[in-house]
């Protein structure tokens, strides 16, 4: 009888139609699809010091790259991703990190406050001594 | 006691999670710039060498570049597994190979630098 049974074992098909169920999926996918741009991102950055090894006129090259509409779409699209990531991210950091202070536990609001905080003051530095302003 | 090589794997996915969320978006923000016309004065090409010259800034830059694909690796792999693909073993493979491997070449041109 078992035998019988396990002949047909019950395998559950899992596509990916499952995302669109619930509008909190698809937050969730959206939030797990912010890696193709942040890895892809990063791999233009690889690319680009190579191109920065390899001399004035190579580096000259790449910077004509970033201007094409292909290069702009893209920076465009992944900002969005990246920001998405890092609201996500700190927004879970409570959850992450919980502290404790003698008896009670720090709230949840100051823990991932500190972290936007910290990521404003990162964000400017970077364009600050970048000069982008 | 039971191995488990998890906390190899999570460990710099979760370091690399929280260095992206601090760092990508401006570092994008300087890119595009550039894309759109007005470069920062860092992205001249005099600038950015001296820049990467200094072996700290070598240093902090393989190690925000291997853990930003590391980590990008790690949640594409889970995406894969989300979205129906069973041949974990194989994914899991695929991307922390080509995370090393990309980063392996970072690190080359940051020695040419």
């Amino acid at each position: 009888m078992a035998e019988e049974v396990s002949r047909r074992p019950y395998v559950r098909e899992m596509g990916w139609r499952w995302i669109f169920r619930h509008p909190r999926y698809v937050r969730y996918m959206l939030r797990e699809f912010s890696c193709l741009f942040i890895g892809g991102y990063t791999l233009i950055m690889v690319w680009g010091l190579k191109q920065l090894a390899e001399g004035p006129a190579a580096w000259q090259a790449f910077l004509e790259w970033l201007r094409s509409p292909a290069s702009i779409v893209f920076h465009a699209v992944a900002l969005g991703f990246a920001l998405y990531h890092s609201i996500t991210w700190f927004n879970l950091t409570p959850k992450a990190m919980p502290l404790q202070l003698g008896e009670d536990f720090v709230a949840d609001g100051l823990i991932s406050g500190a972290h936007f905080a910290g990521w404003a003051a990162v964000s400017l530095a970077v364009l600050y001594f970048a000069g982008a302003f | 006691m039971a191995r488990s090589n998890k906390p190899l794997v999570w460990g710099p996915f979760a370091a690399g999670g929280t260095l992206t969320a601090f760092l990508t978006p401006a570092l994008i923000v300087l890119t595009l710039l550039a894309a759109l016309g007005h470069p920062p004065d860092a992205l001249g090409y005099e600038r950015l060498h001296a820049l990467v010259h200094n072996s700290f800034f070598k240093f902090g830059l393989a190690g925000v570049i291997g853990l930003s694909l590391w980590s990008a690796a790690h949640r594409l792999r889970i995406t894969a597994y989300d979205l129906g693909v069973r041949a974990d073993a194989l994914v899991a493979a695929v991307l922390y190979l080509a995370a090393l491997g990309c980063t392996g070449a970072a690190i080359y041109h940051l020695l040419r630098i």
